[in-house]
Parts: structure tokens; sequence; C-alpha cells
């Protein structure tokens, strides 16, 4: 990205000013190396979206940005509907309430390790994964109206997982105002085998074990140390997202010209906040939240299942579950005022401060934990949200590695068996559904995720607590 | 050849051509299940048939190529032939049909699953005498 037309605010914050039709200025998070390898579609598609009515004090991009859909992929953005502002499609996205869900083992490394050959060929053999793959759930059209209403809540329910396990979720599990009957049947009937399957891409199951400590303190919190070995679930709301979001396009699209919402890109397809065709996208993302909720809640239950079969001494319990792709109400102060704000992060994960009622109690003295996924032969971090955050990003932090590499291009450059025999030699056995997927998802196509994270850390949006080493990673 | 996929930073682009835009529809089909599939490895032997409609010719190939995917995944199926007919203005109406197969991941040699359909890139015109149709899909 060209750097003459930005303003440094500081080493790492960078304006995009206000100009043309933007409401609120533009804002990238970034060390000027990560800035200078940005595409300057980011620029682009932050000015676009700062045109948006209703947005609140800037449109952010986080440090791993890159083209998106409307959104740049790593974009924040608070609409306030009392001053008409929007629900918008690019800022969610297809795939709804994508994220990251870390659970500890109670084990260290060196205990694992010679049971960790097993355990990865189980988790491969009874996790669902990768194109085409059934759950083992099989929903009537009345099960999943109780799933987009429940989330993990209605997972629970059901014997999978315990109720304390509902703490560590973010809105304790359930997202309120979801409403099935805003869903098609399409979109249900797509789902009825899909609920507990980790899907394909870059989604996956990872065993991980801390391998640096940064922050003693918050990660005695979080029950690190280490050594400590946790499993991490990357996925989202499988079909029944992607459905919604094929459905809601075209309505939002139309939505826009109706309301004369001047959107500059027909991917910013959106409603206003308080309009009919507003909240009923609303309450069918709500219900697409519930479902990615549940669908996580489902695969952990096999996890453990797996490791009470493999390794029967580990005592898998919940650190935290995020999602990466949403809109949710929440309160922020703005011109120093309290208001409820629909916050859009697409590619961005939510970071809240200390304090702050919805992070867990047991947390709330260090801030919520901040879920990093990485590539699966380099590292994910554990971080937690600050007070800073909250003015600088509504709370928002990075939320992975971002590609440097198309899937095009990697594949040219990568061969999946040849990848996974690499990864080995450096003591991580990954076990794949296709090598093409392999090769897309190389760690080489992405960016360093290190140098995105320290750069979220230097920015005072989250701060550093473990950093992860993958040891077995099963992919879609 | 008639159809491609082309490089984004994130997804993939797929885009078909042709001497009509009925062409250029099936072909842009035929990119998108490339990236799932090896497309030769896919028989066509069952079909289903679609319909759908949209008020502009790009608005109309984003809702072809979702509604193809959501066949595919409620008949648990793969395609790889394609049969588009246009008709109509504001609104333009779409028929088409898709053949394929049952999804077998012993017979199919699988790839990268597609979510969606996008908007991004979204272009359906004419250059001179080919007809184009292409969009970023979302994996």
């Amino acid at each position: 990205m060209e750097l003459r037309s930005l303003t440094k605010r500081d080493e790492y914050e960078w304006e995009i000013p206000k100009q043309g039709c933007m409401n609120v200025p533009g804002r990238i998070f970034a060390t000027k190396a990560l800035l200078e390898e940005m595409d300057e579609k980011v620029r682009e598609q932050i000015s676009n979206v700062a045109c948006l009515p209703g947005i609140q004090r800037a449109a952010i991009a986080m440090p791993d940005a890159h083209w998106g859909y409307g959104f740049p992929i790593g974009g924040v953005g608070a609409f306030d509907p009392e001053e008409n502002g929007v629900i918008c499609m690019g800022g969610i996205g297809f795939d709804i309430s994508c994220g990251v869900r870390t659970m500890r083992t109670g084990m260290s490394i060196d205990e694992l390790k010679p049971k960790i050959e097993r355990l990865v060929e189980e988790l491969y053999r009874r996790v669902p994964a990768g194109l085409g793959s059934k759950g083992k759930l099989h929903l009537s059209m009345q099960g999943i109206d109780e799933v987009l209403r429940g989330g993990a809540v209605w997972a629970v329910e059901k014997g999978y997982g315990y109720e304390e396990d509902l703490e560590y979720i973010e809105e304790h599990g359930r997202m309120e105002g979801a409403k099935p009957e805003n869903v098609s049947e399409r979109a249900k009937r797509r789902q009825l085998h899909e609920v507990g399957t980790l899907g394909s891409g870059n989604h996956y199951l990872e065993v991980q074990y801390v391998s640096e400590v940064y922050d003693e303190a918050a990660a005695r919190v979080y029950g690190l140390e280490k050594g400590s070995v946790v499993v991490s679930v990357h996925c989202g709301s499988r079909a029944l997202g992607h459905q919604i979001g094929m459905d809601y396009i075209k309505e939002l699209y139309k939505a826009a010209k109706k309301y004369g919402i001047p959107i500059r890109d027909k991917e910013l397809a959106c409603a206003p906040i308080n309009s009919p065709e507003g909240e009923r996208y609303f309450s069918a993302v709500a219900a697409g939240i519930n479902c990615a909720l549940a669908n996580r809640q489902v695969i952990s239950h096999l996890v453990r299942q797996v490791f009470e079969d493999v390794v029967p001494e580990a005592e898998v319990e919940m650190l935290y579950d995020i999602s990466h792709n949403t809109c949710k109400p929440e309160e922020h102060e703005v011109e120093g005022r309290r208001r409820l704000l629909y916050v859009h992060r697409k590619g961005s994960t939510r970071a809240l401060g200390p304090g702050r009622k919805e992070v867990p109690r047991e947390y709330r003295s260090v801030g919520q934990p901040v879920l990093i996924g990485g590539t699966m032969g380099t590292c994910s971090f554990i971080l937690r949200g600050t007070e800073d955050g909250l003015e600088k990003a509504f709370g928002s932090a990075c939320h992975g590695a971002g590609r440097a590499m198309s899937r095009k291009q990697a594949k040219r450059v990568y061969r999946g068996e040849r990848v996974v025999q690499e990864l080995r030699a450096k003591g991580i056995i990954v076990r794949a559904h296709s090598w093409a997927g392999v090769a897309e998802e190389a760690p080489g196509a992405y960016k360093d995720v290190e140098k995105v994270v320290d750069a979220v850390h230097a920015a005072k949006l989250a701060y550093k607590v473990v950093k992860l080493k993958p040891v077995a990673c099963v992919k879609g | 050849m008639d159809y491609e996929t082309f490089e984004h930073e994130a997804d993939i682009g797929i885009a078909g051509y042709g001497s009509t835009l009925e062409e250029a529809f099936e072909n842009a089909a035929r990119a998108m299940f490339s990236v799932m599939v090896e497309l030769e490895s896919v028989e066509p032997k069952d079909e289903v048939r679609v319909r759908v409609e949209a008020e502009e010719a790009d608005i109309l190939l984003v809702e072809w190529l979702n509604e193809l995917l959501s066949q595919a995944h409620l008949n648990e199926m793969l395609f790889s032939e394609f049969d588009v007919r246009i008709q109509g203005q504001e609104p333009m109406r779409l028929e088409g049909t898709a053949r394929g197969e049952k999804l077998n991941p012993e017979k199919h040699e699988l790839k990268v699953e597609v979510k969606a359909a996008t908007y991004s890139m979204l272009e359906v015109g004419r250059e001179g005498e080919r007809y184009f149709a292409r969009c970023v899909v979302d994996v």
C-alpha cells in the first residue's frame, strides 16, 4: 500500500483522512512493514465502508487485513441504529460466526508425546471433515430450529458437553434475537447432517502446546503454563451459514437501493438496522451464530470422546470460544455517550478488556482471551483484551495470519504430500482429507503470524499471553 | 479453454466464456466446480433442473452459481455439465440443467469446498464476439 496518502498517528496506527463521501476516517493498525505489504484494495474497501450511513468513529482494519468482500478481511465497523446505521452483508460474510475454540487438556506435551500418533489418527477418523462429509447427528427440521434458537446451550442440553462450558463461550453459548423463521427452509435442510462437521479450506482441528509464556499472571488465570497441551478447533456455521448469505445477498442489495443507501460496491449490500429487511437479516445472522456455536460444541464433544479413549488421564476443559465473522449489538462509549452499536467484525476477533461484563468472571481481572489461529506449520497465539483496544477499535483484534499468496499460486508452489512430509520432519503430524487443500494452506502461503500479533500487541489492541505450537493437525 | 480460474488474494476467481451469454454462464459453472473436483472424474449420469431470476445479468450469474452449489449439496452430487437458457429482461429468467453424479470420495478427486459465489469482481459482458461471466468464489 502507498503510504503517502496516509496520516501516521503513531508507529502502529495510520489514518485514511476523511474525504469524499466518507462519514468517518479510515484507520489501519499495522507496522510500516506490514502496511507496505498490504493490498491497496484494503484502503479502497475501508474507504467504502467509511461511507456507509451511521458508522461511528472510524472504519478499521487490522494488521492482517487483506482484500475481502466489501469489507476487507480483518475489518471492523460499528453502526448506530439511532443514526440510520446499517447491517451489512460484507461485514459478516458467508461463513457466519466462523471462529476458534480452545480447550485445555490438563496434560503437558511430554506426557502426551507417546500417544500423539494414535490421538491424531482417532481425531481424523472420528471428527467428520472435508468436502461432502456428514456429521453423526441427523436432525429433523424441528431439531434444526432448536439448534438455531439454542446454540451451544442446545448442544449441552442434548448431552454434548457440560453446563460449565457455556460460561466460556461468547454470549454464554447462545445469541439473543435469533429467529429460525427468518432462515430459509433450504438453509435448514442443508444443515440436517452438518452439525458437528469441520468443513474444509482453512478450517482445522489442532493439538498444540504452550511453547512460550509472555504474561505469567494472565497465563495462570487462563490455566496455562509452559508445556500445557491444548486443543483448538477452527470452523463455522457450515452450509446453513453459507445459505443464509446466498439467500440475503440479493435481498440486501435490493434493500440498499430501496432505502437510497449509496453503496460504492455491490458487496456492501446492506439495510438499515431499523428496517424490516435489516431486522430480518440480523435475526438470521443470530441464528447462524447459534448454529456455529452448536457446531463447535458438538465437535468438542467428539474431541473429548477421543481423548477419553486414547488419553483417559486428560481432562478436557473449555478455555474459550470466539467468533471472528459476526455482527453483534454491544455497548460502547462514543463522544462521551454510552450507545448500543452493531459491531461488524469480518475476520476480526472481539477483544474485550478487563472489567467488561461479557468476559467470564474468572478472566475478568485480565481481560477476554483472544484466540488467534496461525497456519498448521507455524504457531497460534492467545492474547488478552485491553482497555485501550475498546477505545481504539471497539475492543477488536486480528484473527490470523492473513494470506500472503493466492490459493492458485500456493498450488503451483507447493505439493500437498511434500508439505505434509516437511511438517512431519519438524515434528508436526498432519492428517488431511485433500492434498490440494493442504497445498493451498501451506504455511508459506500465509503472512508471518508473529509479525501480525506483535503489531496487535504494540498497538495495544490486545496483549500477548502465550504462544502455541502445533504437534498435530487435522484438516478438511 | 472456455473456462478458467484466476488469482485472488484470499480466495479464487472463476470465469466462463462463450459465443453466447448462455454459454458463458455454462462455462462459469464448470469453472466453479473445477475448484471443487477434477471435472473429468464426474460422469454426467443424473440431472437436476434449476430456475433463477434477477434484474441484472451479473446478479443472475451469482444466483445461478449459488443455486448450483445449493442443489449439489442438497442432492449430495457433483456437477460437470450444464445447459442454460436465459429469457426476458427485468427480470431475466434463467432455466438451467446440471448433470453429474453422487459425490463419492473414492471415485472423485476432491479439492476444496466452495462456500458461495460472491459479488466480488463480478462482471458479465462481451468483448468483441465473446461473452464472459466471472466472479470470485468464497472457499
